[in-house]
């Protein structure tokens, strides 16, 4: 090879854009009879925050500890931050708070987060430690030994481990479960810094209202499968006009129907309206309806929030996916 | 890498036995044999102060190695038990998915937590049994032929009984792997007494049962080694080749290629433990 075209080489590794932080491709695990995650393929790019959304005992859990290799698929394969998956390596510039979060209760705080250091062979001074446990509140008790820790303390902690040795990609499995609503409040800042700071996180987390807040995409499994994935603005971008309305005869009703997906509840109708925005289909509906004799009590334009649309795809069954 | 977090786990495994209660309640169970021991000594002493030197010495290598058997059951049961919840217990709570999600291979971690209980194990025995030496010593002037080679017979009993129980707690919960470890333990040196009388009443059937028992777990084999070596060889001659072996004395050395067999078998269990701990799901 030649200088000419070893430099060559190397400009085009530098000017590759830098692998995703988590590649999965049809992922699947079977516990004896039961398929726990079935075909789960998705990515999570460099510093993007994604979450992971879907009911209990949808694979959330098991396609994590797959990533991670704690658990071993039956197929599929898993880069983390560009290599594989099932080398150990890959899991160094990785941080993660399990689900079921215990620290060696015999150990301090500190010494926690000091053994964590160690097995990542990284170097991280002792001052950017403490930093780290104060980041969490748990500055003053990192002297203390985590077996008096209560369990919202212990998943402050387990923070700070998927923390402390700078990484690139964190992985969450229900950091707030345990926590006040102020720790949750303090989990969404911290969410927030690391997306500041362009660490990817894969987030799995019941409180669909944090998911929404902080997460760039959001990834619905279900059943093992993947029921539905994308952007925020994809998967919400669903709005909706909700009326209140009477004397709606059958050719209004068809008039309202005509715009969108139209569901009744009394006095109450609510119309899907197409995903391109037309500034004109509301005023038009509305003049229409008054023609036809409906009297409009009250519109108005609505944009469907995470959790409906979360019930929804999990109630039909269908997603569409929009990737 | 590899042998970074193989030493890395081996101090941390040490740590926790040091932290835990079970050093303290160990420590304890230790001096009270010990300080028995020293009582019951200078009572043979006081009582048959008519006995010549030589049964003197009798008397107290017999007495050493009851008492030396009684440390090695602490030994055995106190590894045992820490084997098991160092990692079945780890994997139960919890503890185990926050350390293997670093970039550490399970075969190291393992290798770890049995370098440091083997340390551990090895290092209790060490210091009870030369504890114990040392007061026979002082009470009824006996020192045993080959010291150090008891001694480390008895350190390599014990990493034989916790490799198999880190083999076990790999593969069931922690309770019932310590458990097993020590029934096991029993069984043999039971299996070994039963032997011992195939032996002597010649029915070749039953004494293989010792020899096949000592085969598959070793302790009960390295501990009649380390016996050998803690009796006065004038005990051997007394006792001559007639009424062969019992439970608390043993006639002849460990050959060679059962010291090779006893490392053998302790590499190919911890490779065993190895490989379940490999394929199991955290």
């Amino acid at each position: 090879m030649t200088a000419e075209s070893a430099e060559r080489a190397r400009r085009l590794l530098t000017d590759l854009a830098p692998a995703p932080a988590v590649w999965c491709s049809g992922l699947r695990k079977r516990y004896r009879r039961q398929v726990a995650v079935d075909g789960v393929s998705f990515t999570v790019g460099r510093g993007e925050v994604v979450g992971l959304l879907g009911p209990n005992g949808a694979g959330k859990t098991t396609v994590i500890k797959i990533m991670l290799g704690l658990v071993r698929p039956d197929a599929g394969e898993v880069l983390l931050l560009g290599r594989p998956g099932r080398d150990p390596a890959a899991r160094a510039r990785v941080g993660y708070l399990p689900e079921l979060f215990r620290y060696q209760p015999w150990l301090t705080a500190a010494e926690v987060l000091a053994l964590h250091v160690r097995l990542a062979a990284a170097t991280v001074p002792a001052a950017e430690r403490r930093e780290c446990l104060a980041l969490v509140g748990l500055a003053d008790r990192a002297g203390d030994r985590v077996g008096g820790f209560s369990k919202g303390m212990q998943q402050r902690l387990g923070l700070a481990v998927a923390l402390v040795c700078r990484p690139e990609l964190v992985v969450l499995d229900e950091p707030t479960s345990a926590l006040d609503p102020l720790g949750r409040a303090d989990v969404r800042d911290l969410l927030l810094s690391l997306k500041d700071r362009q660490v990817a996180v894969l987030l799995n987390s019941h409180l669909i209202g944090e998911v929404e807040r902080v997460c760039d995409r959001v990834v619905i499994l279900d059943r093992g499968r993947v029921a539905a994935a994308g952007t925020l603005p994809e998967l919400l971008g669903r709005r909706e006009l909700r009326l209140r309305l009477d004397g709606v005869t059958a050719a209004a009703a068809e008039r309202l129907a005509a715009t969108g997906r139209l569901t009744r509840a009394g006095d109450a109708f609510t119309v899907r309206l197409p995903a391109e925005e037309d500034a004109a289909t509301v005023p038009d509906l509305v003049a229409d309806l008054v023609r036809l004799g409906v009297r409009v009590h009250a519109v108005e334009p609505a944009r469907i929030s995470l959790e409906e649309r979360l019930l929804d795809i999990l109630r039909t069954g269908h997603g569409e996916e929009a990737r | 890498m590899i042998a970074r977090t193989v030493l890395i786990v081996a101090s941390l495994t040490l740590h926790e036995a040091a932290r835990r209660r079970v050093l303290r309640s160990l420590a304890a169970l230790t001096v009270v044999l010990l300080a028995l021991s020293a009582w019951g000594f200078s009572r043979l002493d006081a009582e048959f102060g008519g006995l010549t030197s030589g049964e003197a010495k009798v008397a107290g290598s017999t007495v050493l190695n009851l008492v030396m058997f009684g440390l090695s059951l602490i030994a055995a049961l106190g590894t045992a038990f820490l084997a098991g919840p160092t990692l079945a217990g780890e994997v139960e709570s919890g503890i185990a998915l926050s350390i293997m999600t670093r970039p550490v291979r399970r075969a190291a971690v393992l290798a770890g937590k049995w370098l440091g209980l083997v340390m551990f194990g090895g290092g209790f025995v060490v210091i009870a049994g030369l504890a114990q030496l040392v007061i026979v010593r002082a009470t009824v002037d006996y020192w045993p032929p080959r010291p150090v080679t008891g001694l480390v017979l008895l350190a390599v009993q014990t990493a034989a009984l916790l490799t198999l129980g880190l083999l076990l707690s790999t593969a069931i919960s922690p309770m019932a792997s310590g458990i097993v470890a020590v029934g096991l333990f029993g069984a043999t040196w039971v299996a070994g007494i039963i032997g011992l009388v195939g032996e002597a009443l010649g029915n070749d059937s039953v004494a293989r049962v010792g020899t096949i028992s000592r085969m598959l777990l070793p302790t009960d084999g390295l501990w009649r080694g380390a016996m050998n070596a803690f009796q006065d060889p004038a005990l051997l001659r007394q006792v001559g080749s007639g009424i062969e072996e019992s439970p608390f004395l043993s006639m002849a050395p460990l050959t060679t290629t059962y010291l090779a067999w006893a490392g053998l078998w302790i590499a190919g269990v911890l490779a065993l433990a190895a490989m379940s701990f490999h394929r199991r799901d955290l």
